[in-house]
């Protein structure tokens, strides 16, 4: 999994998932059609209209598979319509310097990678894209690399299990169904008033 | 697995619920409580459908709905027809797969966070988890609790269990004495401030000392729920005797000589004498003041007695853009006092002060006086069974004479997915959890308090300390 792609920069630390998609498109029963609504208040005008100066309205934004954003991103709720809502307007990667812990949960299960910088590198690429907004980035999952033209290699942390499961394509409720027998053996050693409410 | 080495009560309550551990991979843990509500659950049912699989512990399972539900008189029809067809899914997919369901008309119907604990389904030492990031509220009674996205509502449905790796530890302790006027929630917003709301990003709470050891179990709810508010997926509390008198004789608490082993057993959950923690943090209870937020996050909050903080004594370049931001947000001045701030909306309410002890504070303010003309106040019961009960207290009435509106139960305007909203630069001084932009109505501004105070700025139309009344 290689992602070679320009970058959208919002350059706001602790961006919230009620500004990623606000609470009262979440009365939707479906996973579809939440791309339009990604940051919907930042992005468009009380009639509906696009807000020509926000970044994710611009073509060069909408052409950019990576999102570079200040620290704490995906704070708030734990509403899986965030990276739903991401990936479908075609992003598949989030940089910043940490990452809320459901965000980034429901991120991996989504193939949307949440990828923790390093501040002093985090800082240097806000600075290389302030200089050529047009600069691409490349991340090499497997190496677990960022790189940019006249940058330095970042290394990043990825879980290796979600890792695994990304590149091998793995169902992590397949695998937990597959532990079945672990499961009931489990169960069927607890005493009896801790297995049943009901 | 357990050993002899001394352990932390969150380390017991996580080996405890070990199904599988392979090298490398995370743990399959055990959930013992799984709580579903109608918004961040029917794509799991989908997902369910899809792969041919039933609900694996139905009846270690419970639905209810709480965020959509308007909080109108219960015989009236869901006008929004979206969020009617939400609640209408959850009760199909309750029904389809035999899982409980506190329907839109029952009487136990409430915030899935407030009734949880009110039925007694929530007991120490269990792992909890719902598709929604207050489920630290459980926390309250040495539970695990926290919240998961919706693949993992779809994987707990099929399995029971979660792949997780375990939190780094952190204790919060509190020690001393709360002053009058200063309650459970100024303790929850004074962490906030102090380690941010990242602050606690991959750790687990537990809330130490004395000043958490005298709060009552639903102040204790209070604390825990705003974990996720300070960055913690969840935060707990060692169960102690309050919490064995809580449960004892709700519906679903243990009975008879299960009861007595359960509570042998809860009481081995405390953290051992000389157990260690990854992180830790003290709170000065004694000299704790009334907090308020005055930003556009949890942790921007500070003493009502304070003055808002100047961006430009910011050091770094995107902390003073964020705080430069969040006033503009605000319409707020630097370095202006929070307190006489105009507002335009009280709310009382949500699952962080929703419960008997929340409106008692709040009536015991507003007794014998009025809400400010220029005021929308709403209070918000927690649950149905709050309801009757804040009746039968005739809190109802205390609320309704001051002016305020009495509402059916539900979320309400702390999502604002219901109707109850914010119109856009509307001040709010609110007692639920979250003062993110547009988070209680688009374009609305939120000053989180405690229900005192909340109260007390009702009265007065502006921020007010309520020791100043």
């Amino acid at each position: 999994m290689q992602i070679h792609s320009t970058v959208a920069v919002l350059p706001n630390d602790n961006i919230d998932t009620d500004q990623i998609i606000p609470a009262r498109f979440l009365k939707t029963i479906s996973k579809e059609g939440l791309g339009d609504q990604l940051f919907f208040d930042w992005r468009y005008n009380a009639d509906g209209s696009p807000k020509a100066d926000f970044v994710l309205n611009t073509p060069a934004a909408k052409a950019s598979k990576v999102l570079l954003a200040g620290d704490n991103f995906g704070c708030g709720s734990s509403r899986e319509h965030a990276p739903w809502a991401l990936t479908q307007y075609g992003l598949q990667a989030v940089l910043s310097t940490s990452f809320a812990d459901i965000f980034k949960q429901n991120s991996l299960k989504n193939r949307l990678l949440p990828i923790v910088m390093p501040k002093e590198a985090h800082t240097a690429l806000f600075a290389a894209l302030g200089e050529n907004p047009a600069l691409a980035v490349t991340i090499d999952l497997p190496a677990q690399t960022l790189t940019w033209p006249g940058g330095p290699v970042v290394t990043f942390p990825i879980d290796a299990f979600a890792k695994d499961c990304l590149l091998q394509g793995v169902d992590e409720i397949g695998y937990v169904l597959k532990q079945e027998a672990a499961i009931a053996t489990f169960e069927a050693g607890r005493s009896l008033s801790l297995n049943t409410l009901i | 697995m357990p050993s002899n080495k001394p352990r932390t009560i969150i380390e017991k309550v996580w080996d405890n619920h070990i199904v599988a551990q392979r090298e490398g991979a995370p743990a399959v843990l055990f959930i013992d409580l799984h709580l579903v509500h109608e918004v961040t659950s029917p794509q799991a049912f989908s997902g369910l459908r899809e792969r041919g699989v039933r609900v694996r512990r139905p009846d270690l399972t419970f639905a209810t709905v709480d965020h959509s539900t308007p909080t109108t008189p219960r015989n009236l029809p869901i006008v929004d027809q979206v969020a009617a067809a939400q609640v209408a899914q959850l009760e199909k997919n309750a029904e389809e797969f035999g899982i409980p369901y506190f329907g839109f008309q029952d009487r136990n119907q409430g915030i899935v966070h407030v009734i949880g604990p009110e039925q007694g389904l929530t007991q120490p030492g269990m792992t909890v988890v719902c598709g929604d990031s207050h489920t630290a509220t459980h926390g309250a009674f040495g539970a695990l609790a926290f919240g998961i996205g919706t693949s993992e509502v779809e994987m707990v449905l099929a399995t029971q269990c979660l792949l997780q790796r375990p939190s780094k530890t952190f204790e919060v302790n509190v020690e001393g004495t709360l002053k009058p006027g200063v309650s459970a929630k100024d303790i929850i917003l004074a962490l906030c401030a102090k380690i941010g709301i990242g602050g606690g990003t991959g750790c687990v709470f537990e809330f130490t000392g004395s000043a958490i050891r005298s709060l009552s179990m639903e102040e204790r709810m209070t604390v825990c729920n705003m974990s996720i508010e300070a960055g913690a997926r969840a935060g707990l509390i060692a169960p102690d005797e309050k919490t064995y008198e809580y449960i004892k004789g709700r519906k679903f608490a243990p009975q008879g000589e299960a009861w007595d082993q359960a509570v042998a057993f809860w009481k081995t959950l405390p953290t051992d004498e000389g157990a260690t923690y990854d992180h830790s943090v003290r709170i000065d209870a004694d000299t704790l003041e009334p907090m308020i937020t005055f930003g556009t996050n949890p942790g921007m909050g500070m003493a009502i007695s304070g003055a808002v903080p100047d961006p430009a004594a910011q050091q770094d370049p995107l902390e003073r853009e964020s705080l430069r931001k969040a006033l503009q947000y605000m319409n707020l001045e630097a370095g202006q006092p929070i307190a006489g701030q105009k507002i335009d909306v009280v709310f009382i309410g949500s699952c962080t002060n929703s419960r008997m002890t929340d409106l008692r504070a709040a009536a015991s303010v507003l007794a014998g006086r009025k809400v400010n003309p220029g005021v929308r106040m709403m209070v918000v019961p927690g649950s149905q069974e709050i309801k009757r009960q804040a009746e039968a207290e005739g809190l109802d009435r205390v609320f309704r004479e001051a002016g305020a509106e009495w509402r059916e139960a539900g979320c309400s305007m702390c999502i604002a997915m219901n109707g109850d909203q914010l119109s856009p630069g509307q001040y709010s001084v609110s007692t639920s959890n979250r003062n993110f932009e547009g988070r209680q109505g688009k374009g609305g501004r939120t000053f989180l308090a405690s229900p005192l105070t909340a109260a007390a700025s009702a009265v007065t139309g502006v921020v007010t300390d309520v020791r100043s009344l």
